[in-house]
């Protein structure tokens, strides 16, 4: 895992003092509300309906055990006991009072994690693929690639005032864990025939009030010049971004209203005048952070465990946990561990303070020391002996992190929706949790197969509704909760929007049409497909005909 | 005369100063003064500004809008004093990248003044993008504006100020 040196731990720092200087000033009636909001926005302090909300960075979603323990110790002195997983990787208190926020920071800074560029019109955080390292499916490390972004875009002197707020996406995978097809730039990096490696530039992607599927606007960028590629894209967008109206002010909208050939011709155009030589990262520091990635001292392992085998032959939850929540892994004998924030009655990615300090514990023990957070609000042990997974299981399953459910149907994203966010129009929570409770037979979610339900409590997405297989958006209807389903999105490589079912549902017939949903895909599915393949290959109307049919 | 805070240099690098601003800001509506230095808009500029700069009597610089792109005054430059951008609402960062582009692609050597929606919490990113001349909107005094811009013990990317960069520092 990549070390941050004395230079980085100083600029963290010299960030914290700066935001206790600006509350100071706030709270001595130096500032106003008005004049304070923006100081605070660029330090991920949020005003919501009951208190302020803090979102914490965790770049390209990778926390190490020391990390995890503070976020714990985070949870149980200033918030109520727990935070939240976001759909960035980020983690987020949304019970924190303004004079402890410095204080907050301070203590995040001594473990090398901070608030920056966590929330404004600015480079945010950036995302990777959370099996990074462990994966045999990726081409190269892009957590490589993530901590030179998470340099060059900190602070960005050029870059900090953006028409609007800019998310980057990186993966390595064929398999796309990000989304990175939705963000704003999604970086895939490719194998050219020669064996070099470069990128896949996606541009304009998103979701919100109008979502889009990004176009590829290069083909292969070389990687050494990512950083002047990017800097010729940001500066393209600060200059010609809307910046009359917060609703088309994304990049998507620029990339949209000149078409993504123009665009990319603006930005060919920009990047031949960028001097290469000052613009890109220079090849001593690449390698000094790659180095950094490259230390796992993984043993040398029989790719079979009789420890294992034995346990998944004797325990049919442990073998359960095994089929959903563990995946394959590079080094013989390792595995991936999903840990499950989608138990049942539980907020979808909200973490206690005790769960967090069981994972701490179990990351240092079984995973080198890694811990990561996925974009469906999951964590990750991503290297585990194959030997000590009946020992990790026990410790998840009796944390109430062992939920076998990864990618099936109650692995719901949801955003904090009206229990917490004042842009919500309904809440998201509680749907979630009536749809995990209908799906609540694992036996049951293990024969409807990969399915993913998002839902948003508000137009602009943060759940990811657009992207879902089942997509479920809250709308008011003259002051009460309606949701209006989707069906036939996806986040991942085969990324695609999905289109409304029929008119909006009131709150208490969510689950029961998601289950009529689930009825139709099981009578017409074929072999092997997904619902969202079924969905594909025989449209809406079977599933319109199931939900709406019985309501006339 | 009104004042305004420029960088100085002091003690090998720089300090933020009190200086009398000998400009004056000629509206679109406003008659040309006699004598004098002026900042004019660019439209002013690009139809009066070749007989101004010609009489060699007094300076002359433009006031950009955040709208306006710094490429059209590329063939003026040299005879420019000032380029001031506007800065319409803080949020606005349009005129870091003219800032950037003004020193580092077109090597303007005289002033970058920031106006308009000037704030201390913009003072290190204007220093780093080339700007030397700030009328601040927040009362900022000269010492404000200088613990501002250096906050930072360390900054992570090139830029049109000559601040060695994370990564010079890690390979001294």
């Amino acid at each position: 895992m990549y070390q941050y040196d004395l230079i980085d731990k100083e600029f963290l720092v010299d960030r914290s003092n700066e935001f206790r200087g600006q509350v100071a000033r706030r709270l001595a009636g130096e500032l106003t509300e008005d004049q304070f909001k923006p100081l605070r926005l660029m330090n991920g302090l949020y005003l919501q309906l009951h208190a302020y909300m803090l979102r914490i960075a965790i770049p390209y979603g990778s926390l190490n055990p020391t990390q995890v323990r503070r976020l714990a110790e985070i949870a149980r002195d200033y918030d109520k006991g727990y935070g939240h997983f976001t759909t960035r990787q980020n983690i987020q208190f949304n019970w924190i009072k303004l004079k402890d926020a410095p204080d907050i920071l301070d203590k995040l800074a001594q473990v090398d994690l901070h608030a920056i560029q966590t929330s404004g019109n600015c480079i945010r955080n950036t995302t990777s693929d959370p099996y990074a390292g462990a994966t045999a499916e990726e081409i190269d490390d892009p957590r490589v690639w993530s901590e030179v972004i998470r340099q060059w875009s900190t602070l960005h002197p050029e870059f900090s005032f953006l028409p609007r707020k800019f998310k980057i996406a990186i993966t390595a995978s064929a398999k796309d864990r990000t989304a990175a097809k939705v963000h704003d730039i999604g970086l895939l990096l490719r194998q050219g025939r020669d064996g070099a490696h470069g990128f896949e530039v996606i541009v304009g992607g998103g979701q919100g009030r109008t979502p889009y599927v990004g176009p590829t606007i290069k083909e292969f960028l070389p990687t050494d010049r990512l950083l002047s590629y990017l800097e010729a894209i940001l500066r393209v967008y600060n200059r010609h971004g809307r910046r009359d109206n917060i609703y088309k002010a994304r990049i998507k909208i620029l990339v949209a209203a000149l078409g993504a050939e123009e665009f990319a011709r603006q930005v060919e155009e920009e990047w031949e005048k960028i001097d290469a030589a000052r613009a890109d990262l220079p090849a001593a520091e690449l390698a000094r952070i790659r180095a950094s990635f490259a230390k796992t001292p993984f043993e040398t392992l029989p790719a079979r465990s009789e420890a294992f085998e034995t346990a998944k032959a004797n325990d049919s939850a442990f073998a359960r946990f095994v089929r959903n929540n563990v995946r394959a892994h590079k080094q013989p004998g390792y595995a991936i561990v999903e840990v499950s924030l989608k138990a049942q009655e539980q907020t979808p990615g909200d973490a206690s303070a005790d769960q967090l300090e069981v994972v701490a514990d179990l990351a240092e023990r079984y995973s080198f020391g890694d811990v990561r957070v996925t974009h469906a609000q999951n964590l990750v042990l991503p290297h585990v002996k194959l030997g000590d997974l009946p020992t990790v299981f026990a410790a998840l399953q009796a944390a109430g992190l062992a939920t076998p459910n990864i990618d099936l149907i109650s692995d719901i994203i949801a955003c904090p929706g009206l229990d917490y966010c004042a842009l919500a129009n309904a809440r998201a929570i509680p749907i979630a949790q009536d749809i995990a409770r209908q799906f609540a037979d694992p036996d049951r979610a293990e024969d409807v197969g990969e399915l993913k339900i998002k839902i948003s409590g508000c137009i602009n997405a943060c759940g990811h509704h657009h992207v879902a297989h089942i997509g479920v958006l809250g709308v008011d209807k003259k002051g009460e909760e309606f949701y209006q389903l989707s069906l036939g999105g996806s986040g991942a490589e085969d990324a695609s929007i999905g289109k409304i079912l029929g008119p909006a549902l009131p709150a208490d017939k969510v689950a029961t049409a998601v289950d009529q949903l689930v009825g139709a895909y099981l009578t017409v599915r074929a072999d092997g497909e997904r619902f969202l393949d079924t969905y594909r290959r025989v449209g809406l109307e079977p599933f319109k005909e199931a939900v709406y049919a019985q309501a006339d | 005369m009104p004042k305004l805070i420029e960088l100085a240099e002091h003690a090998g690098g720089w300090e933020a100063r009190w200086a009398d601003d000998a400009f004056v800001n000629v509206t679109d509506e406003d008659a040309i003064p006699e004598t004098g230095d002026l900042i004019l808009s660019l439209a002013r500029f690009e139809a009066e500004g070749d007989a101004l700069l010609s009489s060699n009597s007094r300076r002359v610089g433009v006031r950009i809008e955040s709208n306006e792109e710094i490429e059209v005054l590329a063939y003026d430059l040299p005879r420019i004093a000032v380029v001031a951008l506007a800065f319409p609402k803080y949020r606005d960062g349009r005129a870091y990248t003219s800032a950037r582009l003004l020193r580092e692609r077109f090597h303007y050597q005289g002033q970058i003044r920031a106006v308009g929606d000037v704030l201390q919490e913009q003072a290190g990113f204007m220093v780093r993008c080339g700007f030397d001349a700030f009328e601040p909107a927040d009362g900022a005094t000269p010492e404000v504006w200088t613990k501002a811009a250096r906050r930072y013990r360390h900054v992570y990317q090139r830029a049109a100020d000559d601040r060695q960069v994370a990564f010079e520092e890690r390979a001294r």
